[in-house]
């Protein structure tokens, strides 16, 4: 298939459809309105649910209800929508439901504004809603990505029966890149714990609910296993000149492809620096992470946010070699050269200069 | 130290009123450097700005994957109305370009580390056919004074990616893409 320039909202919602999204919930919101927008017509058109709810907390109990039926569902949000679903994804996440919900990030605390931010890292990865959990959190940074990790978080979701989550801000959903759209995924058959009917068979019960302790902690230990195998097979990363990098720069999503700005003018400039950029931010990709800061003399974190992920490199890093930060918080959005110049203020003060 | 900034890039922003098809011809610029094999990313104005009339766009060609697709420093503004002017004449790059709609712009520009050029590009519109070729007409100016792409890509670009409901205006919009460029090898 020839490339497009495509919108990466409008990008996400044409590659759900071709991953065999039936259902799409949601609400609008800037900057991911024109996601739900596209489907609003795709979906009638291709025989499928498409639902615009009262709000974002009717919205996330639709996919809950939907996603009991074995479909594969979507809803989409951004910042203040994705925390009025929070209680609807702890409840999706303790029924063993596989869903995917895309967060268009953007600025704040509180209403704050409609510009590209990545304000909600912790809001996503630690737990979206309460509870012992983490969803599956991917991040992209281009649009191209942001197609690919569609298509990935649907076959994601499906195998763990798991929530996943696709992150990314503004920027991203707004900007438009040439990119591939994917095949057409074949029709699945509806898997075995799906709630339909229960004709000619013994009935499947959904629930988020252990009200024993003994039944409830097996629950619980049922997911950490779970989230011990997405830990295990699931870390994904992108990595740029680390092989003789003394300067580590490490940044996901609008951040990281920025980041990757300023890596390559640091390197036209003779300075030995490299680039990691997490893809998966929940498995964080500790692994590889651990062994590059064996190599390396220090670590420059770049973040839309006042440095959340920070946390995930500091505790992958684990005192191998220092950490250092630079962000931009409320939708201010980084320039290349000023994250140049904290990499080579970095690079002064290791004596990595030539 | 180099400056970061070779021949391998160039950043335009298009700034006007709605309905002046500031987003569109920023968009065929992007398809014609899609086409012609460039990296490309087109960002709109979303933010309170776009509420407030005037709307900008961003389109940077590189041949260079494109990290941001922000240019608060482009090389080139093409700007259709005079708020436009006031917010993007301070910003353009040095050695830059600043193509400005005069017939809608009384101000011109008195920096003299970029070159202006001065066309009234809705006058021109209008006597093609329709003031909204007014976009096409600074577009066949800019690529003319600064050649990121040749003005043939922007051609094809029309041909290739002009919405159905707006092919009756394809003639138009080619005439208008060379008579831009032609008032500006007029003045060379």
């Amino acid at each position: 298939m020839a490339k497009e320039l495509l919108k990466g909202n409008v990008a996400i919602a044409e590659a759900s459809v071709r991953a065999g999204c039936r259902a799409y919930f949601g609400y609008p919101i800037t900057p991911q309105t024109e996601l739900l927008e596209y489907l609003s017509s795709r979906m009638i058109a291709l025989g499928r649910v498409f639902l615009q709810a009262e709000s974002e907390v009717a919205a996330i109990n639709m996919v809950y209800g939907a996603a009991c039926t074995g479909a594969r569902v979507m809803t989409s949000s951004s910042s203040p929508g994705f925390s009025l679903m929070q209680e609807g994804l702890s409840y999706i996440a303790a029924s063993d439901l596989p869903c995917v919900v895309v967060d268009v990030m953007r600025g704040g605390p509180g209403l704050g504004n409609i510009l590209p931010s990545q304000g909600d890292y912790f809001q996503v990865t630690r737990s979206a809603g309460h509870g012992d959990y983490h969803p599956i959190v991917l991040a992209p940074a281009t649009v191209q990505e942001a197609i690919d990790m569609t298509v990935l978080a649907f076959d994601l979701a499906d195998h763990y029966r798991h929530l996943v989550i696709l992150a990314l801000d503004g920027l991203i959903g707004q900007m438009m890149e040439p990119a591939e759209l994917p095949e057409w995924q074949a029709d699945l058959p509806t898997p075995d714990w799906a709630v339909t009917g229960a004709a000619n068979r013994a009935p499947n019960r959904i629930t988020s609910m252990h009200l024993r302790a003994d039944e409830s902690e097996a629950y619980n230990q049922h997911i950490q296993r779970r989230l011990e195998r997405i830990r295990a097979a699931e870390q994904r990363s992108i990595e740029m000149y680390t092989d003789d990098a003394e300067l580590l720069v490490i940044g996901f999503g609008s951040a990281g492809r920025i980041a990757a700005s300023a890596v390559e003018m640091a390197r036209e400039d003779g300075l030995n620096v490299g680039l990691f950029r997490p893809q998966t931010l929940y498995p964080f990709p500790s692994e590889r992470l651990a062994e590059l800061a064996e190599q390396v003399g220090a670590c420059l974190v770049v973040e839309m946010n006042a440095g959340q992920m920070l946390d995930d490199v500091r505790l992958a890093v684990n005192g191998r070699a220092p950490v250092e930060f630079f962000g931009r918080m409320g939708g201010a959005i980084p320039l290349p050269e000023e994250i140049l110049d904290t990499i080579e203020m970095l690079c002064w003060s290791l004596h990595v200069v030539e | 130290m180099n400056n970061h900034n070779g021949n391998d890039r160039t950043e335009f922003v298009f700034s006007g009123f709605g309905g002046q098809g500031v987003m569109f011809v920023g968009q065929l610029l992007a398809y014609a450097a899609m086409d012609a094999g460039f990296n490309v990313t087109w960002i709109p104005s979303y933010g309170p700005e776009m509420r407030g009339g005037t709307a900008h766009c961003t389109t940077i060609v590189s041949r260079k994957p494109i990290g941001s697709p922000m240019s608060p420093r482009p090389h080139v503004a093409v700007v259709l109305n005079l708020p436009s002017f006031t917010r993007y004449e301070p910003l353009v790059r040095e050695e830059g370009l600043l193509v400005v709609n005069s017939a809608l712009v009384s101000l011109t520009s008195h920096r003299q580390d970029i070159q202006t050029l001065d066309i009234p590009a809705t006058t021109i519109a209008e006597n093609l056919g329709s003031v909204r070729a007014a976009n096409m007409v600074l577009l066949g100016a800019a690529l003319t004074a600064k050649p990121a792409l040749p003005l043939a890509a922007a051609h094809s670009a029309l041909e290739a990616h002009l919405p159905p409901q707006h092919r009756s205006l394809l003639a138009l919009n080619h005439a208008a893409l060379d008579a831009g460029a032609a008032v500006v090898l007029e003045r060379l």
